[in-house]
């Protein structure tokens, strides 16, 4: 039995194969109607993420399985203090997959040693959140056609953004890639990313502070949100959150094939009309998310179309 | 200073310098009942100054993990009717299980009761482990 609990439990070849299996899904999405037939998922989400949680159940109603769980802790038996191991060994009893979302760190690790069935991390607190990151990669994949030798800017909030810090895991794999780390001195990108992932897959890069000055070189742009409920000190979230903004006279700077990917909700760090600037993948993307997370139930509960 | 040597038990040897009484205590030998003698800074030819452990004890089970954990290079010899039996190698262990505590709030493993504490080799050459549920990396 698979899980998937890091963006690296896939291989290369894996995230290949979910990348053709998405391919095709968004080609012939009548074939896979009722790959899931009879099968159920149940989205456990201990904190409120309603588009995550919806892309997750409008992939299982696609592929004709069904749903069900609760939308956040306030709703289940949580509230009575059951425990992540005894919550998915009961709900793994009902369904055949679980997504889950917590907001405690390795909370779908924990929940993959004691279940029945294949859990999905659907984003754990500050650390990874690995289906949005096989998101980003059919994204870049549909839009670019490839994923090496490809100069990949992460602009925002890299300290505590989970979702740069898979992205980066992932793309560290293939070749030729580079990645320009643009961000504030406060909201860097943790040392160990650099140590343990970007140097020793032999990856250039470059931490800079501007993102005017560098959005030129860049191929993809993966802009992120300050998110508010990362800070301890709101303070330091209102000196923060607009410190790098997306805008057109930016744009009129970058390559006229660069895009700009944003795992949403944004903020105010794209403006409105950038949104109509065929370089602006975001909206595309979550379309992909959900034909990604198609391809991954089929994968982890081992179906066919 | 003379300490006698041990008929029955376990001697701890090459332990870098300081590092014994972090040893004694993660090894939980304050809760033993037998003799437990500690030499802090003995003079070595090899390490210059070095800590010893002796720990008279025939039945003692020792937690290798620990030691290799903290100081790789200890040398761990078996002592029976005052003769070395064997010498025990110590290497960093692949995991540790309960010896560490996940020092990160927002962890898993910190707020919910009784889960296993586990932690995982991630770089060998720099004795790196990280919490298999968070990655946070653990402090010595």
């Amino acid at each position: 039995m698979r899980h998937l609990i890091d963006p690296m439990d896939l291989s290369v070849e894996e995230v290949a194969e979910l990348v053709s299996l998405g391919e095709d899904i968004i080609k012939n999405p009548d074939k896979y109607a009722e790959a899931c037939k009879r099968k159920k998922l149940a989205t456990l989400f201990y904190e409120p993420s309603t588009r995550t949680r919806l892309s997750f159940e409008s992939a299982m109603l696609d592929l004709g399985g069904s749903v069900e769980g609760f939308p956040s802790s306030n709703t289940s038996s949580v509230t009575k203090g059951e425990s992540v191991e005894d919550t998915v060994r009961v709900v793994g009893q009902f369904v055949d997959i679980i997504a889950m979302r917590h907001p405690n760190e390795g909370a779908p690790k924990l929940a993959s040693m004691y279940s029945p069935v294949p859990i999905i991390n659907a984003g754990d607190g500050g650390h990874n959140h690995p289906t949005q990151t096989l998101a980003d990669l059919l994204t870049i994949w549909e839009e670019k056609g490839r994923f090496d030798h490809l100069t990949v800017g992460l602009a925002g909030d890299l300290k505590f953004g989970r979702t740069v810090h898979s992205l980066i895991k992932a793309m560290s794999r293939y070749e030729g890639v580079k990645f320009v780390l643009i961000s504030p001195e406060e909201l860097k990108v943790p040392d160990y990313i650099i140590s343990e992932v970007i140097e020793p897959a032999g990856c250039e890069y470059e931490e800079i502070t501007s993102l005017e000055e560098n959005i030129g070189k860049l191929d993809v742009l993966y802009m992120t949100r300050v998110q508010k409920e990362r800070f301890f000190n709101e303070a330091d979230y209102v000196r923060l959150k607009d410190t790098y903004i997306l805008d057109m006279k930016k744009m009129a700077m970058a390559k006229d094939d660069m895009i700009v990917l944003h795992p949403l909700p944004r903020v105010n760090e794209i403006a409105r009309e950038v949104d109509a600037d065929p370089r602006a993948c975001y909206f595309r993307q979550v379309k992909y998310g959900k034909i990604i997370r198609m391809a991954l139930i089929m994968k982890l509960l081992e179906v066919n179309a | 200073m003379k300490i006698d040597s041990i008929q029955n038990g376990i001697v701890l040897d090459h332990i870098k310098a300081g590092n014994a009484m972090k040893i004694y205590f993660d090894l939980g030998l304050d809760k033993l009942d037998c003799s437990v003698a500690i030499i802090q800074r003995a003079t070595s030819g090899k390490m210059g100054k070095k800590d010893i452990i002796k720990i008279d004890s025939a039945s003692y089970d020792i937690n290798l993990d620990v030691i290799g954990y903290i100081d790789p290079n200890v040398t761990v010899s078996i002592i029976k009717d005052g003769v070395t039996v064997e010498k025990k190698k110590v290497n960093l262990p692949e995991k540790l299980v309960n010896i560490k505590h996940c020092k990160n709030p927002r962890c898993i493993s910190a707020v919910e009761p009784g889960i296993p504490q586990i932690f995982k080799l991630t770089d060998k050459e720099h004795g790196v482990y990280r919490c298999i549920y968070c990655e946070t990396k653990a402090g010595k």
